[in-house]
């Protein structure tokens, strides 16, 4: 068996009292898409962050491509990293998030070489036609000039997944990427996904989109209360789950 | 009968008329009034003891020439001390380390908390409580050589006015959406990038107005370095009154010149608001 891309051990999460995550545990393997599924608050979100240390984790660990994240181990204890090694580190994963977050004063075309040009330190031309290679992928070469406020949110969203793939990351994390779009736009994002999985991006995503999890992921894990209660085939998980828990979220859902 | 006609019935045809024009009888009674109030006053003034072709000579002789410049000279470098200090400030103060937020918040206290006109005669004066400056046994200087007229001025007017813009920069840096540094982060900047690339940018537009305030408020507050013999314009006026005693016309003459840098300042802050505002929607009219 190969050495799974991400490798998360016993990761807890709390935020004051409040336990966000319960030593959970989950293999990635690359080129895998795998989606988060389960009740609001019931810490997707918070599993994605930790996975690109958006958020801090308490305890247990992450392993990404065989390196240990945020922190580093020396004499039976410990070591935060520092702010430069973690956005090193950074640089293998690319985030979605649910509201997009594109750089407002720049255009499309800016906010996809922005981490090309300025973090990795490649040549302009080069970033620029990478960058208007990507916008030809997502479908939106056109729009290169254009800035975020004129653009729609499903425009929007695919140059965020532009953005994110410049970095060239081994690992795409996307946070309900369709849940603040009006639902005529969520199909052009999905499109877009949905080309990534097949050119073999390993993918988590969160996402309530049951019709993408069922076509497109290879897994799926259902998550309650901080914990992992269900994970396997996306065809076992959504077509006969075992734990009354997913049944019960499941039908809640699809009705 | 049709459905539109069939809802018509009853009602008087109103689609054809037009809104009538409202008098504003106040509106010209207040004008009114206001211009013979003005007439009143400029009367009082043509009238007065003013010696009007003094005011026209004295505008433009090289001494007021001078001093409306090194007026100028000082309130920006005073203003660009000011924004990069109020910047540093207001990144200390938003940070977590406990030693960087309050030696920021030590710094705004002290230097809002004490008259513009005491911290430059403070300045001024640094000689009096030490001779010299500089690394003991290495390099030192006399005080009163290095403390001069401009000097003082400039970093009493610099230091202050960072304490102030440290605010309207942090307002500004706080008006960015938490969204704009995860996503930063996202693509791997660390946090001085990020601040520079993506956050200040996006703040400028929201600090634009309160600043060129702040720098109207700077043009001005440099006649206050009169007071350590800094050779802006008012000081210069006050020398010339001095000889001649012609000290309402050239008040007058320095008032009109402060009047015109100011009127200048303005345009030049729309199309700095319209530089930063890059990329957000326009209201349209
Ligand atoms: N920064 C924070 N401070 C305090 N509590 C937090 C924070 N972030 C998340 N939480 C809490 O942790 C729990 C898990 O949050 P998380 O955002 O991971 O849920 P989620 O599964 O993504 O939910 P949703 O479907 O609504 O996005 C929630 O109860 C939330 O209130
Ligand atoms: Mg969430």
């Amino acid at each position: 068996m190969t050495k799974p891309l991400v490798a998360i051990r016993s990761v807890s999460k709390n935020f004051g009292d409040f336990q966000a995550l319960k030593q959970v545990s989950l293999d990635v393997r690359a080129g895998e898409v795998l989606c988060l599924i389960g009740a609001s608050g019931s810490g997707k979100t918070t599993l994605l962050r930790c996975v690109n240390q958006l958020t801090p984790i308490d305890s247990g660990g992450v392993w990404l491509d065989g390196e240990l994240l945020g922190v580093r181990e020396e004499r039976g204890r410990l070591h935060r990293l520092t702010e430069r090694q973690i956005a090193r580190q950074r640089l293998k994963t690319g985030m979605v998030f649910q509201r997009f977050n594109l750089f407002p004063h720049k255009t499309a075309l800016e906010n996809i070489t922005e981490g090309p040009v300025q973090v990795q330190g490649r040549k302009q031309e080069d970033a620029l036609a990478e960058a208007m290679e990507l916008l030809r992928r997502v479908g939106l070469a056109e729009k290169a000039d254009a800035y975020p406020s004129q653009l729609s949110g499903g425009q929007q969203q695919r140059v965020a997944i532009a953005r994110a793939l410049a970095m060239k990351p081994m690992l795409m994390l996307f946070d309900e990427p369709t849940s603040a779009l009006d639902p005529e736009l969520v199909g052009e994002v999905l499109t877009v996904m949905k080309e990534l999985a097949r050119s073999g991006m390993t993918m988590m995503v969160v996402t309530h989109e049951l019709g993408f999890a069922r076509e497109v992921a290879d897994r799926v894990v259902y998550m309650d209360h901080g914990t992992i209660v269900e994970a396997g085939a996306a065809a076992e998980v959504l077509g006969g789950p075992r734990e009354a828990r997913t049944q019960a979220f499941l039908s809640a859902v699809i009705r | 009968m049709n459905a539109t006609e069939r809802l018509a019935q009853g009602f008087p045809d109103l689609s054809r008329m037009m809104v009538a024009r409202q008098p504003h009888w106040m509106r010209w009674l207040t004008a009114t009034a206001i211009l013979a109030v003005l007439a009143v006053i400029g009367r009082a003034f043509a009238n007065g003891q003013i010696e009007w072709s003094y005011v026209g000579r004295f505008l433009t002789v090289p001494a007021i020439l001078e001093g409306i410049s090194n007026t100028m000279i000082m309130a920006v470098l005073a203003m660009a001390l000011g924004i990069v200090l109020g910047v540093v400030v207001a990144v200390m103060r938003l940070s977590s380390n406990p030693v960087l937020k309050s030696v920021a918040a030590g710094y705004t206290w002290l230097f809002r908390g004490t008259p513009l006109i005491l911290q430059l005669l403070l300045w001024f004066n640094l000689a009096l409580v030490f001779p010299t400056i500089g690394i003991p046994g290495l390099w030192s200087v006399r005080a009163v050589d290095v403390m001069t007229p401009f000097l003082s001025a400039l970093l009493g007017l610099g230091i202050n006015q960072g304490a102030y813009t440290s605010e309207v920069m942090r307002a500004g840096i706080l008006s960015v959406d938490v969204g704009q540094y995860e996503a930063a982060q996202a693509i791997g900047m660390g946090r001085l990038r990020t601040l520079r690339r993506i956050i200040l940018p996006q703040a400028m537009r929201v600090v634009t107005p309160p600043l060129s305030n702040e720098f109207i408020g700077m043009v001005k507050a440099t006649s206050l370095a009169s007071v350590i013999q800094y050779p802006e314009v008012l000081h210069n006026a006050e020398n010339i009154y001095y000889a001649n005693s012609r000290v309402i016309e050239l008040l007058i003459v320095a008032g009109l010149w402060y009047l015109l840098v100011v009127s200048i300042l303005t345009p030049l802050q729309m199309l700095l608001e319209r530089r930063f505002s890059r990329g957000t929607l326009q209201l349209v009219r």
